[in-house]
C-alpha cells in the first residue's frame, strides 16, 4: 500500500501548508474573522485527516465501523432538529437500532442487491408504518418524511462510501479504500477550493435565501479547481485521469446539491448549525453535507463503469 | 479481606461511573454551556430543572471527574436503597446523600435535613431538583421546595449554581423502555447566593429568575 503512503504524505503537506498559511495571516491580521475561521478549519481538518487515515489503515472494516459511527452520530443530529413527536418513538427507535445496524450488516455482507434497495424499499415501507400504528396523526406527512429523509440521508447515502472498499475492480485488488480516500479528498477539497474563491472573488450570490456565502465565483473555481485535483490523484484510482477529473467533477457539483439541501433543511428549523461535535464549527453533519449525495452517485458510476 | 472487598468496590465504582459517562455522551451527546467561567473546584449546590431519570447522570457526566467524586446528589433513600443495585448506585457511583422523606421511616425527632447539612459541613458540593419530583406537566418549572432555601441559610458561603436541562426527556419518555440518541443541553449559570436578609419567598423567587433566564440561554 505504498500509495496509501504517499496519499498521507500529501495530505500532511497540504495540511502543513494550510497550518503555516493561518499561522502567516495570523500575524498579519490578528483577530481578523476570516483568519479565526481559517484556523478553526484548518485544526479540523488535521483531525479529519488522521481519523480517517487511521480508520483506512485498518482496511475495510476501520473504514466500515467509522462510516457507521458518523452514521450514528448524524441521526442524532438529524432527530434533535425533528419536531420528534411521542408517537414516533418507536419508529425512530427501529431507524437507530435496527435500520443503521442491518445496512451495514448488509454491506459487511457485500450483498449489494439487498443494500442498495433495503431502506427504499423496506425502510420506507417500514418507517411510516411503525409510525401510522400509534394512531396519532397529527403532522403525520411531515414526521415520516423526516423519518424517510433522516434514513436516507444519515445511513444510506453515507453506507455507500465504505461500500466503495468492497467494489470488484479488475486490477485493482486489495486497492478499494483508496477510493474512499479519492471521494472524500475531492468533496472536501472542492469546500475547501469554493471557500477560498467564494472569500477572494466572490462577488454573485448564487442562492441568497440559503446560503448567503456561497458565490457563483466561488463554485466555478472551488468545482473546477477540485476536477483538477481529481486528475492530479488519478494515480490512487482505477480511472483514466479524464475520467478522474469527470468522476471528480461529477461529485462536487452532487456535493454543492446536497449542501443546499441540507441547508435548507437548517433555514427551515432556525438553526444555523446541526450541532455542536466542533467547536465553532457546528456538527457531524455540517462536515459530512457536501458527501452525502455524492457517495451514492459516485458509487453507482464506478460500478457501472469500471467492476465486475 | 474486608480492606479487599473494599478497594474491589471502589474499582467497580469507577468503572460504572465510567460506563455512564459513556453512555450518556453517545446517547445524550450533551453539549455543555457554561454562562460564566468553567466548572471550578469551589463547595457549590447545583440545582436543576428536572424532567427525566437521566439528569442526573446527565449532570455527573459534564462535570470533570476531578469535580465529580466531591459532588453528590441529594436522593431519595426510598428509591435508591431498593435493593442491592440501586444501592451501589446511589451509594458508590454516585455517592448520593440520602434523604428518607417518608416521615414514618424516620427515628423519633430526627431532621431529615441532617444528612444534607452533614455532607455540606464536611465541604461536598451538591445536586439538587429543588422542584422535588419529575416535572411531567407542560409548565416548564414546578415551583421550587423550601430546602434550597434552607441551604442557603445554613451554609450561606457555598455558593448556588442554577443548572438547566433541555431536550433530555425526549430521549427517554416515561414508559418508553428504548432511548433515542438525542443531543441535548446543559447549560450553567451565574453563581448566587442569598442575599443578607432575603426572605424565603424573594429567595426561592429570585433561583426560579435564575432558572428560568437560564433555558432562554440553552434553547436559543
Amino acid at each position: 500500500m505504498i500509495d496509501l503512503w504517499l496519499l498521507f504524505l500529501f495530505a500532511f503537506g497540504c495540511l502543513t501548508l494550510a497550518t503555516v498559511a493561518g499561522g502567516l495571516m495570523r500575524r498579519r491580521a490578528p483577530g481578523s474573522e476570516f483568519v479565526v475561521d481559517w484556523n478553526a478549519r484548518v485544526e479540523v481538518w488535521w483531525g479529519m485527516v488522521v481519523v480517517l487515515g487511521l480508520a483506512m489503515l485498518a482496511g475495510f472494516w476501520g473504514v466500515l465501523l467509522l462510516f457507521a459511527f458518523l452514521s450514528f452520530a448524524a441521526l442524532r443530529e438529524f432527530v434533535t432538529i425533528a419536531h420528534l413527536d411521542r408517537a414516533d418513538h418507536w419508529a425512530w427507535a427501529a431507524v437507530f437500532f435496527l435500520a443503521l445496524p442491518v445496512q451495514y450488516g448488509l454491506i459487511a455482507a457485500d450483498w449489494y442487491g439487498l443494500y442498495s434497495i433495503f431502506l427504499p424499499v423496506y425502510g420506507l415501507v417500514l418507517a411510516p408504518v411503525i409510525s401510522v400504528l400509534s394512531g396519532r396523526t397529527k403532522r403525520f406527512l411531515a414526521r415520516i418524511g423526516a423519518l424517510q429523509m433522516a434514513m436516507m440521508v444519515c445511513i444510506y447515502c453515507v453506507s455507500h462510501v465504505p461500500a466503495l472498499v468492497l467494489l470488484d475492480i479488475p486490477g485493482y485488488e486489495g486497492r478499494g479504500v483508496l477510493l474512499v480516500a479519492f471521494l472524500v479528498l475531492v468533496t472536501q477539497g472542492s469546500d475547501v477550493l469554493q471557500y477560498v474563491f467564494g472569500r477572494l472573488y466572490g462577488r454573485h450570490p448564487i442562492a441568497p435565501a440559503l446560503s448567503p456565502r456561497k458565490t457563483w465565483e466561488g463554485f466555478w473555481g472551488g468545482t473546477f479547481s477540485a476536477a483538477v485535483l481529481g486528475a492530479m490523484l488519478w494515480w490512487i484510482t482505477p480511472f483514466s485521469p479524464l475520467a478522474a477529473a469527470l468522476l471528480a467533477f461529477v461529485s462536487v457539483l452532487l456535493g454543492f446539491l446536497s449542501g443546499l439541501v441540507m441547508s435548507a433543511i437548517k433555514r427551515d428549523r432556525g438553526i444555523k448549525d446541526w450541532g455542536h461535535a466542533f467547536p465553532g464549527h457546528g456538527g457531524f453533519l455540517d462536515r459530512m453535507d457536501s458527501v452525502v449525495f455524492a457517495a451514492p452517485v459516485f458509487f453507482h458510476l464506478v460500478r457501472y463503469g469500471w467492476a465486475v | 479481606m474486608r480492606r479487599a472487598a473494599g478497594v474491589l468496590r471502589d474499582l467497580a465504582a469507577f468503572l460504572a461511573g465510567r460506563a455512564i459517562a459513556l453512555v450518556m455522551r453517545l446517547f445524550a451527546a450533551p453539549r455543555t454551556v457554561w454562562v460564566q467561567g468553567g466548572p471550578l473546584a469551589r463547595q457549590r449546590i447545583y440545582f436543576a430543572n428536572h424532567t427525566s431519570n437521566a439528569d442526573l447522570p446527565l449532570i455527573w457526566t459534564v462535570l470533570p471527574p476531578d469535580l465529580r467524586v466531591r459532588t453528590r446528589p441529594v436522593a431519595a433513600a426510598d428509591y435508591w436503597l431498593k435493593g442491592p443495585v440501586r444501592a451501589f448506585f446511589g451509594r458508590d457511583v454516585f455517592g448520593a446523600v440520602l434523604v428518607e422523606r417518608r416521615p414514618e421511616a424516620r427515628g423519633e425527632g430526627e431532621d431529615p435535613m441532617a444528612t444534607i447539612r452533614a455532607a455540606l459541613d464536611r465541604g461536598d458540593s451538591l445536586i439538587i431538583f429543588p422542584e422535588g419530583r419529575r416535572n411531567e406537566t407542560v409548565k416548564k418549572l414546578l415551583p421550587l421546595k423550601a430546602g434550597l432555601f434552607n441551604m442557603a441559610l445554613s451554609h450561606p458561603e457555598v455558593e448556588l449554581v442554577p443548572v438547566w436541562i433541555e431536550n433530555l426527556n425526549k430521549m427517554m419518555p416515561r414508559g418508553e423502555v428504548v432511548p433515542i440518541p438525542l443531543i441535548s443541553t446543559i447549560a450553567f449559570g451565574r453563581p448566587m447566593q442569598r442575599a443578607e436578609g432575603e426572605g424565603k419567598d424573594d429567595f426561592l423567587a429570585r433561583a426560579r429568575e435564575a432558572l428560568l433566564a437560564l433555558r432562554e440561554r440553552a434553547t436559543s
